[in-house]
């Protein structure tokens, strides 16, 4: 390894000022004065919900995002940023400061190998030869722990796995040894083994080569765990900075404090809820095959299978949650789809008594046990038809199922679904009306799943499957679906199947949980024993990585 | 300062298509453009008042008569055969207008098959004020051949375009709902029928049929619905995989109420994109073919053989550049209005 070029920078002499930074759209401000520090070492974490700037004000730094208007000064070294040409930035650009992103699939260049994309750096920036460049490259991957690095230099990005696709990435924007590393939510589209990999490997590198990190984040545990100081930041204002320890224990600022008590708790009551009746959904031995297509001239012929999930036995009881946790590729969205019956099973799944492929083509059998499970899907930007508005989005289970409805009847009982879900809150009728009017479009991530939510309950099933219903809402959302879940369970006593990668919304939500790895289950129980005492391997180390996050 | 926060609490919800429109309302050229273009469709429509040979009121010795909607012989009028009257015959002329007669002639009195046997210059003429923008090489009037030809050229395209997108949608559809097996068929298929030479097919038909509009309408539209069906398959494989189409199977529609109300609702944007730009597609295809003698049969106005009248008399700039104006504005109002629509479904742009 060279000398880490962040070595002649003095340590906490300031590398990069960022004062009164503004960036706006089309005249719509989205950062406004935004002031920080950043000295040559440190470790910064920006930390704010989605849509609170953290990342158009970063990457506005070294201006890569298109059509923002970016006023202000940011001094990297005493030279300001936002004053240079597209010329010289493209100099800083990889060179100075080098950025990593959230989703290494898409930001390698799928035609070109990794060795050659890592080598395009050195010989750009660095303008070494070939031969001394493609040496460097081997040192950069063995630097950031990537096996074999020399097969892997040869490989092309859709060869590699995507904890090995994001070493890469960080070998990459290495090369150049920066003084700044940004890294926008690095580990955000890794599962959660890998991300303490991958930051322990973080920290490693940003100790050996001196640089600074400016690292973005709604991440808080990881915060806790990598960034020396701490910038919060709500809709475009920074609104606490600190150390990261005096933040977490003394928070200042009223959104800081909520963003920290966001972590999901598991009610106390938890556990009074008793089982009543026999369970609405079990299963033996389920198993869920994938054709696949054979390579060569076999596949014209015949397909391969590939097994999603490898004989499974579990059972749902009446009035409580079974999660279902594992990474991907474990098949538990596979096995959502089973549960809801829309892909072929084998061994049996019985719907309060009946399986799907029983009722298989009788029209109205199928059509009662639909009503029975319901689902609430991840997205909720993709789970709601963006040309229906929210009174035919909901009012839809209705016509299906109560086709005999009069119009105010479904309107009345919409409008009871919504209320249940905890929106309509404090709208007079005429409002209400106006709301049923509005489209998807116009509603916020944690509202458009109420709206997802509501439109399961109005069928009145017995059933709820949740795939990963929090996964992608701001975490201060995610804690109020959560509770309205939980509200929704004690109140209708629903049962739910959880699924999701997160052991967190497992020890907030689930009675019981079974623990998925590659189509088997390899741990089930009740959740304190499985989360308190694990004894598989693989459980130890994802209930680890949950807590130690 | 209340009346603008009760309008915007009031304010009804747009629903998706309700804003493209408002985003193709903004673009000021696109907008003028579909305005135009309408206002001469919609005169062309009524080509027979504003261009024709006959008067469209007589009024001859006490009685009304009405030419354009019934033929009368020249008896009726004094004359001195028992045939259809030519309106346009000096003596007819002066008897149905002398005294308390009077007539009164559409702004230009010419029909698209006139001849103009009193023309003051051999065929074709210029410009003059009988001809306001001359005679094509048979006398005929070549504003009213325009006017003609125009309207032929766009119901014509119209009528392909909407074959075009019904087949084209039905096909995508199939093929993008069902997937697997249907699809690969279906795609085969395209293939070999995409690889048909379809300007043989037209040549050999019209030498073994009667050339027709209708013969050229279902030609085209044999070949004319490939190219939309393959974005209306692509829309629906990406649709049918989204979670709004999973929720709506596990609450329990079938296959029909999810294609019908979910899927082709959200997978008309590459449609209504294109069709503008299909439209000029047509008018081109058609204009071409009738330039080679293959579109229309003679004697119907058409934009094509008027081009091609303009080649042989290369010396009659009117026929040529009147021409090839009228194509420019048609094809250009259609690319404008293309480009705005476009632009107000580009889901990119913000709609502010």
């Amino acid at each position: 390894m060279n000398a880490p070029a962040g070595q002649n920078v003095q340590p906490g002499t300031p590398l990069l000022e960022v004062q009164n930074l503004s960036v706006g759209f089309g005249g719509q401000p989205v950062v406004q004065g935004l002031n920080l520090t950043l000295r040559a070492g440190e470790k910064l974490a920006l930390v704010g919900e989605s849509g609170s700037g953290k990342t158009v004000s970063a990457l506005s730094l070294l201006k890569l995002v298109p059509q923002a208007e970016v006023t202000g000064t940011a001094l990297l070294n005493g030279r300001d940023l936002l004053q240079l040409s597209e010329r010289e930035l493209r100099g800083v650009r990889g060179d100075e400061v080098a950025c990593i992103f959230q989703e290494p699939m898409t930001a390698l260049n799928p035609l070109y190998t990794i060795g050659n994309q890592i080598a395009e750096v050195l010989t750009f920036k660095k303008g070494l030869p070939p031969r001394e460049a493609h040496q460097r490259v081997l040192e950069l991957l063995t630097a950031t722990g990537i096996p074999e690095p020399e097969r892997r230099a040869n490989a092309f990005p859709h060869q590699l796995s995507g904890g090995q696709r994001q070493r890469a990435m960080i070998a990459m924007a290495l090369a150049s040894e920066p003084k700044l590393l940004i890294a926008d939510e690095p580990t955000t589209a890794l599962d959660a083994s890998l991300r303490v990999q991958m930051l322990d490997l973080l920290d490693a590198l940003q100790v050996r080569l001196g640089m600074a990190v400016l690292i973005i984040t709604h991440d808080l545990h990881l915060v806790k765990r990598f960034a020396h100081r701490i910038a919060v930041m709500e809709k475009g204002l920074l609104v606490e900075q600190g150390p990261v320890a005096d933040v977490f224990a003394r928070p200042q600022h009223p959104y800081t404090q909520k963003l920290l008590n966001s972590r999901p708790q598991r009610p106390a009551d938890l556990d009074r809820v008793a089982p009543e009746g026999a369970a609405p959904m079990s299963a033996q031995a389920l198993k869920v095959a994938y054709p696949v297509p054979l390579p060569g001239l076999k596949g014209w012929f015949r397909k391969g299978r590939f097994e999603a999930v490898r004989g499974i036995d579990f059972s749902v009881p009446a009035g409580r949650t079974l999660g279902v946790v594992g990474e991907s590729g474990s098949g538990k969205s596979t096995l959502a789809l089973a549960a809801l019956g829309l892909v072929p099973l084998e061994g049996t799944l019985q719907v309060m008594g009946q399986s799907w492929a029983a009722v298989q083509g009788q029209k109205h059998a199928l059509r009662a046990l639909r009503q029975q499970v319901q689902v609430v899907f991840q997205d909720p930007f993709s789970s709601l038809s963006p040309r229906f508005s929210i009174e035919q989005i909901v009012g839809e289970g209705l016509r299906i199922h109560h086709p005999q409805a009069s119009e105010m009847e479904r309107r009345d009982r919409v409008l009871a679904a919504l209320k249940e879900v905890g929106l309509l809150g404090g709208l007079t009728e005429e409002q209400q009306l106006a709301w049923l009017q509005r489209y998807p479009h116009e509603f916020s991530g944690g509202q458009r799943q109420r709206i997802a939510i509501a439109r399961a309950l109005i069928v009145e099933p017995r059933m709820l499957v949740l795939d990963e219903p929090t996964s992608a809402l701001d975490v201060t959302v995610q804690k109020q679906v959560i509770e309205l879940l939980l509200q929704l369970q004690r109140q209708r006593g629903l049962s739910y199947l959880l699924i999701t990668h997160d052991v967190d919304v497992i020890w907030a939500m689930a009675h019981e949980v079974m623990v998925m790895r590659e189509g088997r289950v390899v741990e089930a129980g009740t959740t304190e024993r499985v989360l308190k005492q694990p004894e598989h391997p693989y459980t130890q180390a994802l209930v680890g990585s949950a807590a130690a996050l | 300062m209340s009346s603008s926060t009760e309008s915007t609490a009031v304010r009804p919800s747009l629903s998706p298509s309700a804003r493209a429109w408002q985003r193709f309302r903004r673009n000021r050229l696109g907008f003028v453009s579909l305005v135009l273009f309408v206002v001469l469709v919609v005169l062309s429509l009524f080509a027979e008042v504003l261009s024709n040979d006959k008067p469209l009121v007589v009024r001859y010795e006490g009685t009304y008569y009405f030419p354009l909607v019934q033929d009368y012989p020249e008896t009726v009028f004094g004359g001195d055969f028992d045939a259809p009257t030519d309106y346009l015959d000096p003596f007819i002329r002066e008897r149905i207008t002398e005294g308390s007669n009077f007539a009164i002639y559409p702004l230009n009195p010419y029909g698209p098959r006139t001849l103009n046997y009193f023309a003051k210059e051999p065929n074709p003429s210029g410009p003059s004020r009988d001809n306001w923008l001359g005679t094509d090489d048979r006398g005929r009037d070549l504003l009213a051949q325009l006017i003609y030809g125009f309207r032929v050229s766009v119901l014509f395209a119209l009528a392909l375009t909407a074959v075009g997108v019904v087949l084209g949608v039905v096909a995508g559809a199939i093929q993008g709902f069902f997937g697997g097996k249907t699809d690969l068929a279906f795609q085969r298929f395209i293939e070999v029928w995409g690889s048909m030479p379809e300007l043989y097919l037209l040549i050999i038909f019209s030498a073994v049929f009667a050339p027709s509009i209708t013969l050229l309408l279902v030609l085209l539209s044999l070949f004319g619905w490939m190219g939309l069906s393959d974005y209306v398959r692509a829309e629906f494989l990406r649709n049918r995989q989204l979670d709004y189409v999973r929720a709506a199977r596990a609450m329990g529609l079938s296959n029909s109420q999810i294609i019908w109300r979910h899927i082709l609702p959200n997978s008309l944007t590459p449609v209504v994109t294109f069709l503008p730009f299909r439209m000029s597609a047509a008018i081109l295809a058609l204009t071409s073919l009738d330039f080679l003698g293959l579109g229309v049969p003679p004697g119907t106005p058409s934009l094509g053989e008027l081009l091609s009248q303009g080649k042989n008399n290369i010396d009659a700039w009117w026929i040529s550049l009147s021409t090839f104006a009228v194509l420019v504005v048609t094809l250009l109002l259609l690319t404008f209005m293309g480009d705005a629509l476009r632009d107000a479904l580009d889901p990119r742009k913000a709609d502010r």
